[in-house]
This record gives structure tokens, C-alpha cells and sequence, in this order.
């Protein structure tokens, strides 16, 4: 660690990758880093494949990959079962010990669970929502196959230190809005762009109220106002959650009081009320209110965005002695193993059941439409995924509602979009 | 220096509809990749493009998945570059790392339309055709080595002191 007069002054991305590089930086410098953790899943494959081309045996380091099988599990035809085959092969040729199969759960859930998710740590994934580890303080960006085929030859990456956006956050929730609906008005008021290239950090005088999956939540979708990274300084509850879990010591660093912020937004959690993006963008966003009443013919609840235990059990509040209405079909599906196992213990997943939804195994399901649940021409889904562009989950004239577990489960008892405010 | 026809688009075009989730597992040549390009934007575009073709749209170009396939598809269909007001960054990096020529310039954005022939001169840093000719920002340093490597893969065997790959 260095002395504290050099760290004056930065914020927490400045100084990870400062540390990481070995020099202090500011924002605008690009660094090279060897990232503490790289991230894959059942794109291995196609990452798999550039690395041969790279003509290197043997990766870098390979106690550093992390691999999740969660996209398609199980396979559902015999290219995705050929392409769990390859990596699998891979797997094992490579000597990689951080290998998980189709029974431990989404990759975003999985490695904070696992321990890999850090406060200081740089992690690189290939796959868009890698910022989600950002709930725990750590510096998380998503690359493409190509650049992680060469950092797995290379453990090196570039990196461009980003600027900051700030949104600091007051007030306390009313009943049955949460953390979604705070992204979603967040990303409706400034647009898909209003963060690219940028961190986001969460903060404010509310910001410690959040649980740790309030925080995947945000930090989860702060990928889609473009950031490069999105994070919650490290606090008591993030040390308590990961106790037990944290596979490594680690540096809780937070941003300097003096850190120099880009720009800085205010949300009072008070005077929000439930919100929906509407079909076709992540920024087309309503208040509940506005579309309650539109008929729906799928309910997702689940995914790397809302499918963590708080989740469930948000939803089987709103399900409890209720069903799903008999022109809906209500997927549900537990983020990971661990939150399945949990949901089956707190007697959430027997209120889902009872309710009627369709339980499905742990992975991304059908959010971005390869299977269990594709859409058809003309039908609509409410879910509580992050992205709702055309297409995405099924045919091109389908449409996707983004919206909180509460309304998620609210709609899918009323068979319409619906407020989880108001109990019919 | 390339030249082709422009096909033009609007802010926020995100990597679902270049190239959709469905086909994203799924491994494939480039020559099927870009049977697939713009599918669930432009039913028009795989059939229409052709080599040296410039997609022109507004800000926020690929915005959403980190599938390089949105990059790859469109350099698989011809196109030399896309000119944005902005780019998303994931999809900027992977651009970069497969050789697609990703060009920030409001003003060719302002101006050119469907179906008009450009020049992109990409050592004079400009864009031509009838309609004016537009400057485009420089590319960071950081990245010209890749780009003047022919991608990041022949970048990073230069790197490891590896022979080129024929």
C-alpha cells in the first residue's frame, strides 16, 4: 500500500487501478493490468477458439480464470451439449480450478457466493454485466471474447481510468418499491448513455441501507447506462457477507471525501413509486401507473438482476395465498444454487409453487431468448432481467417489460401489468 | 482507403437487434455470422451489403451485450467502418480487436443518407462523398497498435514474441 498522501484526492477506481499499476493515476491515463480475476461462461468456447489461434499452449494463469456454465444449462440441443463438451476438454487440459457445471447458477451470483467477488479487486469478464461486482467495492468491467482469449495468454489488459459519476441517495423506500425501480428511473431520466465509459459510484447517506443484493442489482445495471464499472463503497454489511466467503485477504478502499466526481446526481428514495421500461429500450421508462392494465403473457422472475433469495421472497409476498392468472405463464428462477437452496428453506419456493410458476434451474433462462421461454410473435413479457431490447427474448414483434420482482409478481397474478402497491 | 454505400441508423442500435441473442451460442463462420447482421433491425441489410459499406448512426452505437459477434457480423458483411456520434465501450474494444474501423464524426452523421457512396481515407482521417468532406477524431493511442496490428490476436503474438500466423 502506498502512502496516504499519494491517494489524496481519488476515487475508488483511480485508486485500484493505481495500486494495480503501480503508480498513482487519474482519470483519462490507461494503465496495463493483470486483473485479479477473468471471467467466462458458456462463451468459453468461442474464447476457447481465438486462443488456439494465438498459437499459445498453455494459459497465463490459470488460477485466476473463473468458469460458469449458465447461459444454456443444461444444453438444450446438441451444439450448446457439444460446446459444455469443449470447454469441459478445456478445462481439464488446462489445469483451470475454478470450474463451475450447470448445477451452481448464474456467473454473477456464483463468484460473489464463491468468494472471487472482492472489495479492490480488478475482475474482467466476458459478458456485459460483469460490473455487478462492483456491489462489493470491486473494479469490474466487461470485455469482449477476443480480448479475453489474449488476457488468458497474456494476464495483461489496457485499461483506460475512468472518470466518475456519482449518485448519492437519501430517504428510505416506500413499501413494495426497491432497488429496480430506483435503476430503472435512474437510467429513464438519463438516457442508456448517460454513464459510458464511466463508474458510477453509489453513495449518499442510504447507500449503506442497501443489502448486498440491492447493490448486485444496481451495480448490475449501471452496465446499462453504459458504465465501465458501477460500485458501493465496501462497508460493515459487505465484511459480514463475505465472511466465511472471501477466498483471499483483501483492501477494503473507498473513494478519497476530497475525490474529484464528474458530475454528481441526488435520488430521494422517498418519492419513488414503482417503474417499468417499456419495449424496445432500457431507457423507455414509465411509472407503473402509466401502463398498469396492459396485458402480459409471460412473467420472468429471475436472472443476474432480480433472481436473488430477497427476490423471491419479494415475490411470494405478493404471491401468498394468490395464483398466477390462468392466462400467464410465471417463470421463476433462483439466481443460483445457493439462493435455490435458501428459497426451498424459507418456504418461498413452496408459495411459488403453490401459486402456480414454473420453477426452472438455475442460469440466464430465456433473458436473452436462446431457450425455456422464447416469446412469440405478439406476445408480451414482463420481467425482472435488465434489458428489453427488440427481439431479445423470442421473436422480433415481442415485447419485454423491465420491471421489479414485486410488479413482476403482481402482474403475473392479475394476468396485467400491475401496481404492487394495490392488492385487488 | 474504402469505398461503398452507407446504411444509416439511429441512436442506442444495441447488439441484440445487429446480431441477435438467439444465434449468439451458437458457433459460426463469419460468412454465417453476417447471414444474420442487423436481423432485427434491417431485414434489408445481410442481403444488401456489400464490401466497404459504412454503417452511419447516432450515439451510442452497440450498446448492451458484450457479444463480439455484433462487431464481427458487420465487418463479415463488408463493412469497412461504422461512423458514430458515440460508441458504446465494449463494443468500441471489441471493434478495435477485430479490425472494424469504429469512427466518432457528428457531422458525417449529420449529413449522409441511405444508400450514398463514401470514401473512408483513413490516413487523411476523412470521410467524402458528395455531400462534403467530414473529419473523424482520431483513435486514442492506445488502441492505433492494435488496429495497425490487424486486430488484437496478431497484436498479442507480436507481444509474446510468437512467428505471425500466415
Amino acid at each position: 500500500m502506498r502512502g496516504q498522501e499519494v491517494d489524496v484526492g481519488r476515487t475508488l477506481s483511480e485508486k485500484i487501478l493505481g495500486l494495480k499499476a503501480g503508480k498513482p493515476v487519474r482519470a483519462g491515463e490507461v494503465v496495463t493490468v493483470s486483473p485479479d480475476i477473468i471471467l467466462s461462461h458458456d462463451n468459453s468456447v468461442a474464447i476457447i477458439q481465438e486462443f488456439r489461434k494465438l498459437g499459445v499452449k498453455k494459459v497465463r494463469a490459470p488460477e485466476k480464470i473463473v468458469i460458469v456454465l449458465d447461459h444454456i444449462v443444461p444444453a438444450a440441443d446438441e451444439k450448446y451439449a457439444q460446446n459444455h463438451k469443449s470447454i469441459r476438454e478445456f478445462v481439464a487440459e488446462q489445469g483451470i480450478p475454478h470450474f463451475f457445471d450447470i448445477n451452481a447458477g448464474i456467473c454473477h451470483q456464483v463468484l460473489p457466493e464463491q468468494g472471487f467477488a472482492l472489495p479492490g479487486r480488478v475482475i474482467v469478464g466476458s459478458d456485459s454485466h460483469t460490473p455487478s461486482y462492483g456491489a462489493f467495492g470491486a473494479f469490474a468491467a466487461g470485455i469482449g471474447r477476443t480480448e479475453a482469449a489474449s488476457v488468458w495468454a497474456t494476464d495483461e489488459i489496457w485499461l483506460r481510468v475512468p472518470e466518475t459519476l456519482r449518485i448519492d441517495l437519501s430517504g428510505r423506500f416506500a413499501p413494495a418499491v426497491s432497488a429496480k425501480d430506483l435503476i430503472l428511473k435512474i437510467i429513464g431520466d438519463h438516457g442508456a448513455e448517460a454513464a459510458n465509459y464511466k463508474a458510477v459510484e453509489f453513495s449518499g447517506p442510504a447507500a449503506g441501507d442497501f443489502s448486498v443484493g440491492a447493490r448486485l442489482t444496481l451495480a448490475n445495471m449501471s452496465a446499462e447506462m453504459g458504465a465501465k464499472n458501477g460500485y458501493f463503497a465496501p462497508d460493515e454489511k459487505t465484511l459480514k457477507w463475505l465472511e466465511g466467503r472471501a477466498r483471499e485477504p483483501f483492501q477494503a478502499l473507498v473513494s478519497d471525501p476530497d475525490a474529484r466526481f464528474e458530475s454528481v446526481l441526488a435520488y430521494d428514495l422517498g418519492t419513488l413509486e414503482p417503474q417499468v421500461a417499456c419495449p424496445h429500450a432500457v431507457d423507455n421508462v414509465k411509472p407503473v401507473s402509466a401502463v398498469a392494465g396492459l396485458p402480459v403473457d409471460q412473467v420472468l422472475i429471475g436472472t443476474c438482476t432480480n433472481g436473488r433469495l430477497e427476490d423471491l421472497e419479494a415475490a411470494a409476498r405478493v404471491f401468498k395465498g394468490r395464483k398466477v392468472h390462468r392466462s400467464v405463464r410465471c417463470l421463476v428462477i433462483p439466481a443460483s444454487w445457493e439462493v435455490y437452496r435458501g428459497a426451498l428453506k424459507s418456504g418461498a419456493l413452496a408459495v411459488l409453487v403453490d401459486a402456480g410458476c414454473v420453477v426452472l434451474n438455475s442460469g440466464c433462462g430465456p433473458c436473452l431468448g436462446a431457450h425455456e421461454g422464447i416469446l412469440a410473435a405478439g406476445e408480451v413479457c414482463l420481467s425482472t432481467s435488465n434489458r428489453n431490447f427488440r427481439g431479445r427474448m423470442g421473436h422480433r414483434d415481442s415485447g419485454i417489460y423491465l420491471a421489479s420482482p414485486a410488479t413482476a409478481a403482481a402482474t403475473a397474478v392479475e394476468g396485467r401489468i400491475a401496481d404492487p402497491r394495490v392488492r385487488s | 482507403m474504402s469505398r461503398g454505400k452507407v446504411w444509416k441508423y439511429g441512436d442506442d442500435v444495441n447488439t441484440d437487434v445487429i446480431f441477435p441473442g438467439r444465434y449468439t451460442y451458437q458457433i459460426m463462420t463469419p460468412e454465417e455470422m453476417a447471414r444474420h447482421a442487423m436481423e432485427d433491425l434491417d431485414p434489408e441489410f445481410a442481403a444488401g451489403a456489400g464490401p466497404g459499406d459504412v454503417v452511419v448512426a447516432g450515439k451510442n452505437f452497440g450498446c448492451g451485450s458484450s457479444r463480439e459477434q455484433a462487431a464481427a457480423c458487420l465487418k463479415a458483411a463488408g463493412v469497412r467502418a461504422v461512423v458514430a456520434r458515440s460508441f458504446a465501450r465494449i463494443y468500441f474494444r471489441n471493434a478495435i480487436n477485430l479490425g472494424l474501423a469504429v469512427l466518432q464524426c457528428d457531422q458525417a452523421v449529420d449529413s449522409l443518407e441511405k444508400g450514398d457512396v463514401v470514401e473512408v481515407d483513413f490516413s487523411a482521417g476523412e470521410i467524402r462523398s458528395s455531400r462534403g468532406t467530414f473529419r473523424f477524431l482520431p483513435l486514442p493511442a492506445s488502441v492505433l497498435g492494435i488496429l495497425e496490428a490487424g486486430g488484437l490476436l496478431e497484436y498479442t503474438r507480436q507481444k509474446l514474441g510468437l512467428d505471425k500466423k500466415e
